[in-house]
């Protein structure tokens, strides 16, 4: 699992990479609730997401949570099929905002 | 030594064994049975989407045993069969944790969104049939079915 966060004005761009699951859990909660705790726009490029699992979902509704407890914004952006799939799954596809890349989030939280 | 869960149970018909294999009970092992999941299921037909939603169902049932049922404890097996099970796969998972009662496994209603207790909700989602029984010897057996038409 990979992670790197960026910064342009107010927004916080999170890129996750590789596995989201139980191992790397922990430090993508971290990196997630620190990006919210920072900006007013966070959002989540999942585009290197290979695969994610209950517990990386878990870190995403956390951070959604505590999002909306600040009155910022987090979406996601560039969920592969799989992260897709689980998502609706656990019928969260309608709970995140998804979009398809950078500028149409931006464009959409504008 | 977890015994090999193919030995669990009489069975009549003939077993085509697929992949059987014994780790270690730890969180940064699940990653290395997840190929053999995904390719055993599109061997028994599954698509591969639904092959991708059973390799979940496995990661997610790996990790209740080691974090609810070893409870992170060091040393711990995890033995994983998985079976050719008429037009479809059936995955055994033993371990030798303190034995489980199936009434007290829960996963939170969808509508609650809040982290946690979903991994539970993917197996049963997921998979067409689900059996936790006490393995002979003490520990547990899960088995999960999977047919390519969810016929079970």
């Amino acid at each position: 699992m990979t992670e790197a966060t960026g910064q342009i004005t107010n927004r916080r761009i999170v890129h996750l990479a590789g596995e989201i699951d139980l191992e790397h859990a922990p430090q993508v909660r971290k990196v997630l609730l620190g990006a919210v705790e920072q900006g007013r726009l966070v959002l989540v490029d999942m585009a290197g997401v290979e695969y994610i699992d209950s517990s990386g979902i878990a870190c995403l509704i956390e951070a959604l949570q505590e999002s909306r407890k600040k009155n910022a914004d987090l979406a996601l952006i560039a969920v592969n099929p799989q992260a897709l799939r689980v998502l609706k799954l656990a019928r969260l596809d309608s709970v995140f905002a998804i979009h398809t890349d950078l500028t149409s989030a931006v464009q959409a939280n504008s | 030594m977890i015994d090999s869960a193919i030995n669990v149970t009489a069975r009549s018909e003939p077993i085509d064994t697929l992949l059987e294999i014994r780790f270690p009970a730890r969180v940064d092992r699940i990653k290395l049975i997840r190929p053999g999941v995904d390719a055993s299921a599109r061997m028994c037909g599954l698509a591969p989407t639904i092959a991708s939603d059973v390799v979940l169902a496995v990661d997610e049932a790996c990790q209740n045993i080691i974090v609810h049922g070893y409870k992170g404890q060091d040393g711990c097996e995890i033995a994983l069969t998985l079976i050719r099970h008429g037009e479809g796969l059936l995955v055994e998972l033993r371990d030798q944790a303190p034995t489980l009662d199936p009434s007290k496994i829960q996963h939170r209603a969808l509508h609650d969104i809040k982290p946690g207790k979903l991994g539970s909700y993917f197996m049963s989602a997921i998979m067409d049939r689900i059996e936790y029984l006490p393995a002979p010897g003490g520990g547990n057996l899960l088995r999960m079915y999977k047919q390519k038409d969810g016929s079970i």
